[in-house]
């Protein structure tokens, strides 16, 4: 037996991925956003979490799914890694399960079209069901949102 | 005993001594007799040897000690200052600085001071005047005096003159109890005591071998003082483990018995000599017993509570004007009175919290003195400093960013402004040139104004290198007011010194002022006049955290663009616009400006002013260049709290930061330097 995790579940797409709770500052229910100009179009804006401004990325569209509106069930997770605060737009965010660690594997090379490094790795949740693990510092990577809007231009 | 949680105190308190030291030293140098300044400075020095000690620095301890050595023999007028005391107790400041700073970066604060060490001996003996060649005589002759109980001419003379202006005098035997473990803790205790209470003139063990505890159960004092005898004693048996206090009030008569031993006075002429440093001495005493009961209490806060408290207090000002806004809705009278009073209150919570963040510029200032005199000693000018309205207070951000600014402007100043000696003779002004450094309050805006009285600027020769550097072209040149010229000393890459010195002149430095004053919100401006000086001026919000902006809307989308950077509003027709050479124009107040497109720069989805046939415009100003920002409409007035848009969104263009508006939204703030280019 490996170490137990305490994993944070969420759904896109039909897919369901899982970030560590202790990456999970709050679960927010949709709120007004204020668009910041000049921006990649998946950075959805700027958020006022208790007094704090955080901006808001749309996971679907960092992951290059198609962007879909927002419906009664989409969360905003805030998450904090190293000292950036953000928060992603998930269709759904249901569950918080322990799974062992041994029992994440690897990604392979092709998961659902988004690419290997995003991800840490895939659990079994159960017959039907594969967790997708995400790796944090690579999606708020900015070095990689700096080649994206070169390309836009 | 966990020393850690003493070291910040330690350093936040050798600091203050050190500024002191530096401070008074320097006030000394300007009047090398007063004695009462020696007081002050031997008593930091005291204090800061004591602090090291206590904390285990051993070279810190030395050193301090060694200069306390000095200075005894000076405050006891045996010793006289000269250039050669000064600059060896500066440079000791200077090595004590390194040392502090050592620790502050998690070093030991151990340096090699024995050089230092060895000169503030060689004073202490008298040795140094050979060296130094000094042609005063040698005045340390008492020092082989015998010590005992008995005082000498001078602490006599110290008494007497106490006595006669209605001092009483006691001489105090203080008994420690037997089983007392920490004698010179105790003893430090009652020292602490006596010096609140009023002078300790003399003790017997010195001080000094009090504090090795080189002592057995008792010592005595004289001690000068207002306060009756009871109160004192009762307060001197109050310290723990101190047995009795044993206090005999002094006349005149018992103090020439006790004067009788010492030896006959060296010269005829000391008693008048004494005289005068006693007079001074009791003046600084009863200042100090005056101004003791008026101090402000200050406690030291993490400034990054105080950060905690402005964003707490920032959230209740957004539920505040929420507030307002649904007791408006609501309409019922006691809501709306209880609404208002809480606005009364959070107003007043409001000046009290900016407040807390606000640190006199003196802060910043009072390293200057020193600076200037080792700067111009360094290029053999003779420069006064003026320092005015250092108590200025402004926000601790900007305090802390505000320093290398004044550095190379002052730096600027002496070397480029201020002539050399026999230029200034020549040109008939007075020997020694004037700095200026001012500060002061005007609106929402502090002012901070260095003046010099040398040279001013040529303003052929700035548009000359100007031109040569390709920093303007000839005919730009031509055409442009003496003010522009001025401002061309900003442009990166600019040096009119013809003499590269290591203090300024390397290109840099000038525009980097600009950078930084403009990155905190400010400007920069010069006035000058040929041969009379130079005024350089910087225009400073007075906090970063809570400013005053205009609201605008544009469609659905709200922004703030900061009122300090507007100079009006209007409203004009399209048919006013004109394109010249591919740009928009209008005329405004008979100058032709630059007209932006807010929604085409922020690529708003819901607005576009060529819909329009009346545009409301916004007239901003970046130092003397003007532009009208095209908005959809204006909202209002209001006081915005600043919210950084975090690290992920950093350097979105044309944005400065956001705020949080009453209905809990968050609005961006614009910045207006973005847009005039």
């Amino acid at each position: 037996m490996g170490e137990e995790l305490k994993v944070i579940v969420f759904a896109l797409a039909n897919e369901h991925y899982g970030i560590e709770v202790d990456k999970v500052r709050t679960i927010e229910r949709m709120m007004p956003i204020t668009r910041v100009p000049k921006t990649p179009a998946f950075i959805k804006g700027v958020i006022n979490l208790r007094g704090v401004v955080i901006p808001v990325i749309d996971l679907r569209g960092r992951f290059g799914l198609e962007q879909t509106e927002a419906t009664e069930n989409s969360r905003i997770i805030i998450v904090a890694s190293n000292d950036l605060e953000v928060g992603f737009i998930v269709d759904s965010a249901n569950d918080v399960i322990d799974i062992d660690s041994d029992a994440i594997d690897t990604p392979p090379e092709v998961v659902g079209g988004i690419r290997a490094k995003y991800l840490r790795g895939v659990a079994k949740l159960d017959e039907q069901r594969l967790l997708i693990m995400l790796n944090l510092v690579e999606v708020l990577n900015k070095d990689e949102i700096i080649q994206l809007e070169q390309l836009e231009e | 005993m966990d020393m850690n949680a003493y070291l910040s105190m330690f350093i936040d308190e050798s600091n203050d001594h050190l500024q002191s030291l530096n401070e008074n030293l320097l006030r000394l140098e300007s009047a090398p007799e007063d004695l009462s300044i020696v007081q002050v400075i031997f008593r930091s020095a005291h204090t800061l040897k004591g602090m090291s000690a206590t904390m285990g620095f051993e070279d810190l301890a030395s050193l301090t000690h060694e200069m306390e050595n000095v200075l005894d023999l000076v405050r006891n007028n045996k010793l006289k200052m000269d250039g050669f005391i000064f600059d060896t107790l500066f440079k000791s400041l200077d090595v004590l600085d390194s040392m502090v700073q050592d620790i502050v970066g998690g070093g030991t604060g151990k340096a090699d001071v024995s050089n230092i060490v060895a000169s503030l001996k060689a004073i202490v003996s008298g040795e140094y005047r050979t060296d130094a060649a000094a042609g005063a005589p040698a005045k340390t002759g008492m020092d082989g005096e015998p010590r005992g109980i008995e005082l000498d001419q001078f602490q006599i003379s110290v008494l007497q003159q106490s006595m006669e202006t209605g001092h009483q005098v006691f001489h105090i035997i203080v008994k420690v109890r037997e089983d007392c473990v920490l004698k010179a803790a105790r003893a430090y205790m009652v020292f602490e005591l006596l010096e609140r209470s009023g002078e300790v003139v003399k003790s017997e063990p010195s001080v000094q071998e009090i504090e090795q505890e080189k002592f057995d159960r008792s010592f005595s004092v004289y001690l000068i003082t207002h306060k009756p005898m009871e109160e004192l004693k009762t307060q001197i048996e109050n310290v723990s483990e101190i047995e009795s206090a044993q206090m005999t009030l002094l006349d005149e008569e018992s103090l020439s018995l006790l004067s009788q031993p010492s030896k006959p006075q060296p010269a005829a002429d000391r008693p008048a000599e004494d005289k005068r440093p006693a007079a001074d001495e009791n003046k600084l005493r009863t200042s100090g017993a005056q101004s003791g009961g008026a101090v402000t209490k200050t406690i030291r806060v993490d400034i990054e509570r105080l950060d905690v408290l402005m964003n707490l207090f920032s959230e209740l000002l957004i539920d505040r004007v929420r507030l307002e806004q649904l007791a408006g809705e609501i309409r019922r009278s006691d809501l709306t009175e209880t609404v208002e009073h809480m606005a009364r209150v959070s107003g007043d919570l409001q000046n009290i919290v900016l407040k807390l963040r606000m640190v006199p510029v003196e802060s910043v200032f009072n390293r200057f003195p020193r600076m200037i005199r080792d700067l111009a000693k360094t290029l053999d000018k003779k420069v006064d400093l003026v320092i005015t309205g250092a108590e200025t207070e402004l926000d601790r951000t900007v305090i802390d960013e505000i320093g290398d600014p004044l550095v190379h402007l002052l730096r600027n100043s002496i070397d480029h402004g201020i002539e050399a000696t026999e230029k200034r003779l020549q040109a008939g002004k007075p020997e020694s040139g004037t700095v200026n450094l001012r500060a002061f309050h005007s609106g929402n805006n502090v002012f901070i104004e260095i003046e010099d009285d040398g040279g001013g600027i040529n303003r052929e020769r700035v548009l000359a290198t100007a031109i040569k550097n390709g920093v303007v072209t000839a005919d730009q040149g031509k055409s442009m007011s003496d003010e522009e010229v001025y401002m061309l000393l900003f442009a990166p890459g600019f040096s009119t010194a013809e003499k590269i010195s290591d203090i300024s002149g390397r290109g840099v430095g000038l525009d980097v002022v600009q950078t930084k004053i403009n990155s905190l919100g400010g400007a920069v401006g010069i006035q000058s006049e040929l041969g009379k000086g130079t005024v350089f001026s910087i225009q400073l919000p007075l906090t970063l955290s809570i400013i005053s902006a205009m609201l605008i809307k544009l469609g659905s989308e709200k922004f703030a663009i900061p009122l300090s950077s507007i100079m009006e509003t209007s409203i004009i027709r399209r048919e006013q616009i004109h394109h010249i050479h591919g740009s928009q124009m209008i005329e405004f107040r008979g100058a032709i400006i630059p007209i932006v497109s807010l929604s085409r720069l922020l690529a708003s989805p819901d607005f576009d002013e060529s819909q329009e046939t009346e545009t409301e415009v916004v007239i901003i100003r970046k130092g003397d260049k003007w532009a009208a920002v095209m908005v959809d409409e204006f909202i209002g007035q209001s006081d915005i709290v600043l919210k950084p848009l975090g690290n992920y969104l950093n350097g979105s263009p044309a944005v400065s930061g956001a705020t949080i508006l009453g209905d809990g939204q968050v609005a961006l703030i614009i910045d207006p330097n973005a847009l005039i280019k």
